[in-house]
């Protein structure tokens, strides 16, 4: 069965991981959702959060495959129920005065933030799970969305551990 | 001292004897300090392929990392094709590449190629040296890559302004590799498991992959073989690591495999697989491969295991190590529950080896056999010699009809299946092992790739010998015409017999070889124990041979194993009546899986 799959995958920050990471999922046909990359709390690491769409069986040859590449020094898959996904999302909807309050009503509803106004339209910032970003924007979606940004999933696991602890000296 | 001259004094402290390269513009400023070097020879090859092919040869015929060195731009690009194909067969070698300076980086300057992207996904890593004081932990950290766990090529790709900056030299260099720690002992739990599977299995096989040649094994795959009585089959890449006189040798498997060795894993109850990885040309279909078998898979590799074929038993770790601990333990559990009986089993593949003994026939035309001249090769320079073929025809027939009795006595291109392999890398084997007999056993279509590199044998005084199976023909593209494409001949005549152009006798001679020629059977032990007698000159010679000749048995691309072919339409394994069921039947079944394999085909 297609699963969606969350890896965080702890790499070393040299030129060009990013390019061995993303060129072995496409050489290898697997399919990227989403991937977020960003600086750990570890200097010279990085951690990358990738969520991919395989069964079961491709994603133990995603990970020995990931394994395999000499920058990569640990990969993690975050079960959902075990861990925090969070997507951020900035969205420009279209919003006169007529129907301004209706769009922030929703903003409020969905504990989003207006971050910006102007007379014809209010961008949006909101953060959470992949779930809800869709949900707020269904919602937002009448009132005309005029453009939009969106990260990919960052994520951790719940409880005290650490994934980086062990293997990052 | 400059980058250049730490770049040639680590080549020397990490024990590299020579490098095979050209130089050229932005590699330049390592060529003068490398005129110096005592410890380092340089070989000036005649193509960067025959020097990346030559790294291979000398790297499979020793196990010691091959070295190879090119300039930026086309130079690079040059070595793709050898780094693609020691990436494959999971050789050892280093590849050096002058890249821009760096302030010209990705301004699309003179000879600027991204040589670290291009070989990304060929390569076991590479890496781009920014600043020379990185030098000798790049090349500890490449021949350590290159070397250890499963091995592979590595590129280390250098600016021209890094060579000339002036760097200070430091010695034994720290390696900085925390995602790098191949697991090379095996888990004790699987061991155990495996060997329960081994002592109770009916029919089991030890499918021997090149892991076992690349741990330097044999001895220990000899001693469980033994051991235990279970049959034994080598995989095209570790023809070599068991001895081929052994009675429990049934011959190589897949998809010119003998029909012995094609059954044994058909109809076996555990797979034993030693550093083997189910590779589509041993497995034939893979939905119906083995139907019946367990699999125990040892391997260094992680992500060998269940790749194709989900494994029962993984064992990861070093061949060595795994065949040891085996060993311990099949004698463990041996003595405390005894083992199976395998009388029966060995009836069985006794009789197929009697029935479907691997030969050939004499062409009807009355040509001369391409087989028999490849089979005199193996008997006149026996099992001390090295044997180095091309992709093709002449490839199958020289891992059917030699008698490979000793590890790294065969090399071959197998998994990329590199025409033009042959020359250079016997080129490679010659400088390793000068003491020993090296053959290449070459088409006359791949030696028409890298035949130049017979000038550079010549010069440098590396007499190999190579046999040209000249067939005229692409042989096995036609062979593939013969049998799937109703004998349509498309673009597979080379003209070399026709209007024998290149004249191949001439050719040696005017690249500094001797040059000699067969036509008959009985021309054939004369000019071999000729090119025998010398050893101060690289040798050629053409043997002239028929075009016809069809390597069997035969798995047709897209069929399972069970459908193996002895000859044309004999299917011993094929359950039914239709046991004649010919190859026009099966290449209806498999018109469309051919096309799509033939893609990728040639001689």
């Amino acid at each position: 069965m297609i699963e969606r799959h969350t890896l965080s995958v702890l790499v070393e920050d040299k030129p060009g991981v990013l390019a061995r990471v993303s060129g072995l999922f496409s050489r290898r046909g697997f399919n990227i959702v989403s991937l977020a990359v960003g600086p750990t709390e570890h200097a010279g690491v990085s951690r990358m959060t990738i969520v991919v769409e395989v069964d079961d069986f491709p994603l133990e040859q995603v990970t020995k495959q990931l394994n395999k590449l000499i920058h990569v020094i640990k990969i993690v898959e975050l079960e959902p129920a075990a861990s925090v996904q969070r997507e951020v999302l900035l969205v420009k909807v279209r919003a006169d005065p007529a129907v301004r309050s209706q769009v922030l009503e929703i903003v409020n509803l969905f504990r989003a933030r207006a971050v910006d106004v102007t007379p014809e339209a209010v961008t949006i910032e909101a953060t959470g799970t992949a779930e809800k970003i869709g949900a707020l924007l269904k919602n937002l979606e009448p009132y005309g969305i005029r453009e939009m940004v969106q990260s990919g999933t960052i994520a951790v696991g719940r409880g005290p551990r650490s994934i980086t602890a062990t293997a990052v000296r | 001292m400059t980058g250049a001259q730490s770049l040639v004094r680590s080549l020397e402290e990490v024990g590299c004897e020579v490098v095979f390269g050209i130089p050229g513009g932005t590699i330049l400023p390592a060529y003068d300090p490398l005129l110096d070097s005592t410890r380092v020879r340089h070989v000036l090859v005649r193509h960067e392929q025959g020097g990346g092919h030559a790294a291979t040869g000398y790297a499979q015929a020793t196990g010691k990392v091959g070295v190879c060195m090119a300039t930026s731009g086309p130079g690079a690009t040059n070595l793709v094709t050898p780094i693609a194909d020691a990436h494959m067969d999971s050789i050892p070698i280093v590849a050096i590449t002058g890249q821009q300076s760096r302030p010209l980086i990705g301004t699309d300057a003179f000879q600027e190629a991204d040589i670290t992207g291009i070989t990304m996904p060929i390569t076991k890593h590479n890496m781009l040296v920014t600043d020379a004081k990185d030098i000798p932990r790049a090349i500890t950290e490449a021949f350590h890559l290159a070397s250890t766990g499963r091995p592979g090529p590595v590129l280390v790709d250098i600016p021209k302004d890094v060579l000339q900056e002036m760097t200070t030299f430091t010695w034994p260099a720290e390696m900085k590799l925390p995602g790098y720690r191949p697991t090379t002992r095996p888990h004790g739990k699987q061991i155990r498991e495996a060997a329960k599977l081994i002592c109770s299995a009916k029919h089991p096989v030890l499918y021997v992959g090149g892991g076992v040649l690349k741990a330097q094994a044999s001895a220990e795959l000899l001693r469980l073989a033994e051991l235990t009585g279970i049959p034994v089959v080598t995989t095209l890449m570790a023809r070599g690591a068991f001895p081929d006189s052994h009675p429990q040798h049934v011959g190589m498997p897949g998809m010119h495999g003998t029909v012995a060795a094609v059954a044994a894993m058909q109809e076996s109850d555990l797979l034993v697989a030693l550093g083997s990885r189910f590779d589509d040309r041993v497995t034939g279909v893979l939905s119906s491969f083995a139907p019946n078998a367990a699999v125990v898979h040892a391997d260094i590799d992680p992500a060998e295991i269940s790749k194709n074929r989900r494994a029962d038993v993984p064992i990861v770790g070093d061949c060595k190590e795994v065949i040891t601990e085996l060993i311990d333990a099949v004698t463990a559990e041996r003595a405390e529950r005894g083992h199976a009986e395998l009388k029966e089993w060995w009836a069985r593949l006794d009789d197929l080896r009697a029935t479907y003994p691997l030969g050939y026939d004499w062409p009807a035309d009355g040509s001369l056999s391409p087989e028999y001249v490849i089979e005199r090769i193996g008997q006149i320079a026996g099992p001390d010699a090295v044997y180095v073929a091309g992709v093709g025809q002449h490839q199958m027939w020289a891992a059917q009809f030699i008698s490979y009795e000793k590890p790294r006595s065969w090399l071959n291109s197998g998994g990329l299946g590199t025409m033009g392999f042959a020359v250079p890398a016997a080129m490679g084997a010659k400088m390793a092992r000068p003491d020993d007999v090296i053959w290449a056993i070459d088409g006359d279509g791949c030696f028409q790739m890298t035949n130049q590199e017979l000038a550079t044998c010549a010069i440098e005084g590396i007499p190999i010998k190579v046999a040209v199976i000249n067939n005229g023909n692409l042989g096995m593209v036609r062979q593939w015409q013969n049998l799937f494409y109703s004998g349509r001949y498309s673009q597979t005549d080379l003209g070399t017999h026709k209007h024998r152009i290149p004249d191949f006798k001439l050719l040696a001679e005017a690249m500094g070889c001797v040059g000699l020629r067969a036509e008959s059977k009985e021309d054939v032990d004369r000019v071999i124990r000729q090119a025998m007698e010398i050893n101060d000159q690289p040798v050629v010679i053409d043997f002239v041979v028929g075009a016809d000749a069809q390597v069997w048995p035969m798995v047709a691309a897209g069929t399972g194993n069970s459908e193996i072919m002895a000859a044309r339409n004999i299917r011993p394994l094929f359950d039914g009546d239709e046991l004649a069921a010919g190859v026009d039947e099966v290449s209806a079944v498999t018109a469309e899986a051919q096309q799509e394999s033939a893609q990728g085909e040639s001689e």
